[in-house]
């Protein structure tokens, strides 16, 4: 089975986390701009003494595509890196993978995710 | 080893045979006479201060840029250079002759030029030029009637410096009224505003304050200490600007958004902080060519009016700014050192001073640029108490610290005898802290004239654009942004969409119109 995690941070937290997700061996990823609120709400501004919230806050969202087995792993190494213990750490969501093709080769499924030194073939 | 002591030894050989080269020319014919070395020095300090009141355009793109939105930089941007460019045009056409067209008259009629301390006959020999008004008030012209165009100007170097240094001078009054009608002003519109301004209202005033009209001569008229005194333009630049500041923010209405039903605000915040703080410096640079150049002279007195006004402005700017962003931080409602309201805070001392400079001690300038950081805080909140929009604060700043810095000279002027002779009165300009009165009544006069004068006029020139539907950009056009609309280019772009063959555009054939949005 393969699985996708969607992993929410703040945009600070992103060179850590990237690191730490080398650290245990994954490869691949992808990484977007985002703006967004949970629980938090937003933050106060103020602009020439007026107030304004801005409720969609800046987050670096990483996209991970990989296999079941690999996932709790990966989770906490994100947690670990990603973690401050105030509100807005951010949040992480685990999908469902139908299938993977790798444009070049055409390998399919866990074959398309292999990298050399990737989380697999280190064990 | 050789090398290097020959290199050493050539510059000072060069410097010693250039200096008995220069001493030999010297002594072998004669030098210039002290007075042609004066009016030289005169001249060019004239000239090198125009430019530095010339870079303040730049000073002012950058921080009405900043303060505005991303999606009206390129029209908020085209403002501040158009404005220059018509303004220089218009000011050339009418505005200058309007303006000093009739200053000698006034001189001649009431004294001997000699007997004005301060007046532009420290750049040369002007006697028979600019003496026509073109309505006049006794002895003294209402507006100019010589000099248009620079016809029959152009041999007196000293009066095309002089034309030079007064024409940016206007043009820091124009592009005030940029600031406030931001976001949501027609560029046709504009055009109109930047004409009105460099080829009527500016020149109006100046000719009042500056060129010999009523009220520089209220001292020798009405016996009010020396007549308005303005050193820089609290009163002629920035009360004009900031007072057709208001009057177009107040036509035009607030950008869409701005007020809610209950009349509470919202804040529309500026894009970009740094280009706000940038040009904020640049202005207070542009400034020690803008108080201190206003001594129009370097030689005798001009010298001592020029320093101490260029070390009042440095202090009553830092004041300024000091005080308004403790202010904010202390006692204004986001308990923050405010980067927006501290850059009006800095701007605000530097027009409080513009007026007093050369007349105040260092204490003085201090305390008049405390208040001003504290007036443009308190003025910002009003403005918005009252529903009007004023995106970057060009009516806290220009019009508000204007008017305190009119009246700062009637409070501060401290006699000192350089100032003896000034607007023609043998007195020196003394204000009420050193026992004069009649100074401040004076300064009344300016503020309450200036004020309603161009309030009035401009409100009046505002209906017109407005009923000829010139005014305001359509509601769509503001929502998406004046850039596409009204100039047809985005002003922030990527690479990716100006190449040909970019992956984000697609050329357009010649002829058609590519503009989304454009009729």
């Amino acid at each position: 089975m393969t699985k996708k995690i969607e992993a929410i941070i703040r945009e600070e937290a992103l060179d850590a986390v990237k690191e730490a997700l080398k650290q245990i061996g994954i490869v691949g990823m992808n990484v977007y701009e985002v703006r967004g609120h949970g629980r938090q709400g937003g933050i106060e501004l103020s602009w020439r003494g007026t107030s304004y919230r801005m409720d969609l806050i800046p987050k670096m969202q990483l996209n991970i595509i990989l296999s079941d087995h690999n996932v709790e792993r990966t989770v906490d190494a994100i947690i670990q890196a990603a973690r401050t213990g105030n509100e807005g750490d951010g949040i992480i969501f685990i999908y469902p993978v139908d299938d993977v093709v790798r444009i070049r080769t055409g390998e399919r499924g866990h074959d398309a995710l292999m990298y050399a030194d990737d989380i697999d073939t280190r064990k | 080893m050789r090398k290097s002591i020959l290199r050493r030894l050539a510059i000072p050989l060069l410097v010693a045979g250039l200096l008995s080269a220069l001493s030999s020319v010297a002594f072998a014919q004669e030098g210039p006479s002290t007075s042609e070395l004066a009016e030289a020095i005169n001249v060019m300090w004239m000239l090198v201060a125009g430019f530095l009141v010339f870079f303040m355009q730049a000073g002012f793109a950058l921080v009405e840029t900043g303060f505005t939105r991303a999606k009206n930089v390129a029209h908020t941007m085209m403002m501040n250079l158009m404005v220059f460019c018509i303004g220089a045009i218009g000011f050339w056409l009418v505005g200058f002759a309007f303006q000093f067209g009739s200053v000698n008259f006034t001189y001649a009629a009431t004294a001997s030029a000699a007997e004005w301390a301060h007046s532009p006959v420290t750049l040369g020999d002007w006697s028979g030029l600019l003496a026509t008004p073109l309505l006049q008030f006794g002895q003294h012209g209402i507006l100019g009637g010589s000099g248009f165009m620079l016809a029959g100007m152009g041999a007196s170097s000293g009066i095309l410096a002089f034309f030079l240094f007064q024409m940016v001078f206007m043009d820091t009054a124009a592009t005030i009224p940029t600031g406030s009608t931001a976001e949501r002003l027609k560029f046709s519109g504009f055009i109109l505003m930047a004409l009105w301004v460099s080829m009527f209202m500016y020149p109006l005033i100046g000719n009042w304050v500056w060129g010999g009209g009523w009220l520089q001569n209220l001292g020798r008229s009405l016996g009010f200490g020396n007549g308005a005194v303005d050193f820089a333009g609290s009163g002629v630049v920035h009360m004009v600007g900031g007072a057709i500041a208001l009057a177009g923010a107040i036509v035009l209405g607030p950008r869409i958004g701005r007020f809610n039903k209950d009349g509470s605000a919202n804040a529309m915040p500026g894009h970009n902080i740094p280009l706000g703080i940038l040009g904020t410096i640049i202005l207070f640079f542009g400034w020690f060519g803008f108080n201190p150049g206003s001594s129009l002279a370097f030689v005798g007195a001009g010298r001592s009016l020029a320093v101490t006004a260029a070390v009042n402005t440095l202090l009553a700017g830092a004041a300024g700014g000091i005080a308004a962003m403790a202010y904010m931080w202390l006692i204004g409602p986001s308990k923050r050192p405010d980067p927006g309201l501290s850059v009006n805070g800095v701007l605000a001392g530097l027009v409080a001073v513009t007026a007093p400079c050369a007349f105040i001690t260092q204490t003085s300038a201090v305390v008049i640029g405390l208040v001003a950081g504290v007036l443009v805080c308190l003025a910002t909140f009003g403005l918005e108490k009252l529903r009007i929009d004023d995106p970057v604060g060009a009516v806290p700043v220009h019009l508000i610290n204007g008017m305190w810095g009119v009246l700062a000279v009637g409070i501060f002027a401290n006699g000192s005898a350089v100032t003896a002779g000034w607007n023609g009165v043998a007195t020196p300009v003394t204000g009420l802290l050193y026992g004069s009165t009649g100074q401040l009544v004076a300064q009344l006069f300016e503020l309450v004239a200036v004020f309603v004068s161009v309030f009035a006029l401009s409100w009046v020139f505002f209906k017109v654009v407005n009923a000829v539907k010139l005014l305001r950009s359509a509601p769509a056009d503001e929502l998406g942004g004046l850039d596409i609309p009204e100039m047809g280019a985005p002003g922030y772009t990527t690479v990716d969409m100006v190449m040909p063959g970019g992956r984000l555009v697609q050329q357009v054939p010649a002829g058609a119109r590519p503009v989304a949005g454009a009729k």
